[in-house]
C-alpha cells in the first residue's frame, strides 16, 4: 500500500517538474512537439531508473563504509555521466529501432539535473533499494506526464496569435505556470 | 585593453545574461527564488563555482586531452562544488538549509559547464576569471530580481523588511507556479527593453 501512495505523491502531489523544479532544461527544451517529448521521457525513465539503483550501490556499499559520504556529488555525476555513454554504446549494439528513437537525447540527459537529484534526494530520505526503485519509476513517469503535457500545450499555443512581447519563452513560461497551479490541486491527496 | 577586459564582464552581465538571454540553469533560478535573500545566496553560491571553474580550466586547457575534456569540466566543477558545500556547512549553515538540493545541483548547472566550454577552454586564465566574474554577477542579478519579486508579491517583504502586511500578500508568488509566472513577466519586460535600446 505504501509504495501506490509513494507512487501517487511523486507522479501527482511532488511531480518532480512542477512543485520541485528538477529537469526544467528538457522541459523547456525538447517540448515543442509531442513525439520529441514522449521520446524525452522514455530516455529520461530508463536512465533515472538505472542510475538510481547503481548511485544507491555506490553509497551504501562503498562510501557509506569507509565514510566518504562527502565524495556523494563526484562519484554520483561520474556515475552517471559513464552510465549515459554505456547506454548509448549498448543500445546502439543491441536495439539499433530503440537507439534511434532515444538516441539523440541520451547526451543531453547527463546534464538533465532530475537524475541527480533523484539519486540524491533518494540518499537524502533513507530509502531502501526497493522503495528507492519504487521513488524513480514514479518520478520518471511524472517527469513524463508535465513533459507531454507541456508539449501539446505548446502545440497548440504555436498556432495562436500571442503578444509580441510574450512570444517564445514567456508565454511558455506563463503556460507552464498555470500547469503548475492545475497540478497544486492534487496536494493533500495522499499523506506519507 | 582596460575597455577590452570591462567589456568581458559586462558581456555576461547583460548582453549574454545567463537567465534572461541564453536561458540556462533555469532549475536553480526557479526554485531558490522564494525570497530575494535565497536568490542572492544561490547567485553567490554559483558565481563562485564559476569563478573558481573557469580559472582552474583556462589553465589546465593544454594538458586536458580534447576527446575526454567534457568528463575533466565536470569533474572540476564537482570538486569545487564539493568544496561549497563544505564551506557553506560550516558558515552559513542556514542558508545551506533553505537551498538544500540545489547545491549539490550545481554541478548540473548548465551555465557552468556551458561557460567552461565555450569560455574557458579558448581564453587565457585571467579573461576567463573575468567571464566567471560577469556571468556570475549576471546570474546573481537575475536571481535576486526574480526573488525580490516573488517576495514582495507574496509577503510583502523585501529583504526581510515588511513593505505591506503580509495578509494582502499572495502566496502563490512564494509557491511553484509563481515563480513560472513571475519569471515570465520579467522576461516580456526584459524583451521590451532590448527592444527598445
Amino acid at each position: 500500500m505504501i509504495y501506490i501512495f509513494m507512487f501517487i505523491a511523486a507522479v501527482f502531489v511532488n511531480n518532480i517538474v512542477l512543485s520541485q523544479f528538477l529537469g526544467i532544461c528538457p522541459f523547456l527544451g525538447v517540448s515543442k512537439k509531442v513525439n520529441t517529448a514522449v521520446g524525452m521521457s522514455g530516455a529520461v525513465a530508463f536512465v533515472l531508473t538505472l542510475a538510481t539503483i547503481i548511485t544507491w550501490l555506490v553509497y551504501t556499499f562503498l562510501l557509506d563504509p569507509f565514510n566518504l559520504g562527502y565524495l556523494q556529488t563526484i562519484s554520483f555525476i561520474l556515475v552517471i555521466a559513464s552510465l549515459v555513454q554505456l547506454v548509448e554504446i549498448v543500445l546502439k549494439k543491441i536495439s539499433p529501432a530503440l537507439y534511434q528513437s532515444l538516441g539523440v537525447f541520451l547526451p543531453l540527459i547527463s546534464t538533465n539535473c532530475c537524475i541527480l537529484g533523484v539519486a540524491i534526494l533518494v540518499i537524502q530520505k533513507d530509502y531502501n533499494l526497493l522503495e528507492s526503485v519504487v521513488y524513480a519509476v514514479s518520478t520518471a513517469i511524472g517527469f513524463g506526464l508535465a513533459l507531454v503535457l507541456f508539449a501539446g500545450i505548446r502545440e497548440q499555443l504555436a498556432l495562436l496569435r500571442v503578444p509580441k512581447g510574450m512570444q517564445g519563452m514567456p508565454i511558455a513560461l506563463l503556460s507552464a505556470g498555470l500547469l503548475a497551479l492545475a497540478f497544486m490541486g492534487f496536494s493533500g491527496i495522499v499523506k506519507l | 585593453m582596460k575597455n577590452n577586459k570591462f567589456g568581458i564582464i559586462l558581456n555576461g552581465l547583460i548582453t549574454e545574461n545567463p537567465t534572461f538571454v541564453l536561458m540556462l540553469g533555469m532549475c536553480p533560478t526557479l526554485a531558490t527564488t522564494t525570497s530575494a535573500v535565497n536568490g542572492l545566496g544561490m547567485g553567490a553560491a554559483t558565481m563562485f563555482v564559476l569563478i573558481c571553474s573557469n580559472l582552474v580550466v583556462s589553465l589546465l586547457k593544454s594538458l586536458i586531452p580534447d576527446n575526454v575534456r567534457i568528463p575533466s569540466f565536470i569533474v572540476i566543477i564537482a570538486t569545487f562544488v564539493t568544496l561549497l558545500e563544505m564551506l557553506m556547512k560550516a558558515y552559513v549553515p542556514s542558508l545551506y538549509e533553505s537551498l538544500g538540493l540545489f547545491i549539490p545541483l550545481i554541478v548540473v548547472n548548465c551555465v557552468v559547464l556551458g561557460r567552461a566550454e565555450s569560455f574557458a577552454s579558448k581564453n587565457n586564465p585571467f579573461d576567463s576569471l573575468l567571464d566567471g566574474l560577469g556571468i556570475g554577477l549576471g546570474f546573481t542579478f537575475a536571481l535576486t530580481l526574480l526573488g525580490m519579486v516573488r517576495e514582495l508579491l507574496g509577503s510583502g517583504k523585501l529583504f526581510g523588511l515588511t513593505i505591506f502586511p503580509e495578509q494582502y500578500g499572495a502566496l502563490v508568488f512564494i509557491l511553484a507556479p509563481g515563480a513560472f509566472i513571475s519569471l515570465a513577466y520579467l522576461l516580456a519586460i526584459m524583451n521590451k527593453l532590448r527592444k527598445q535600446s
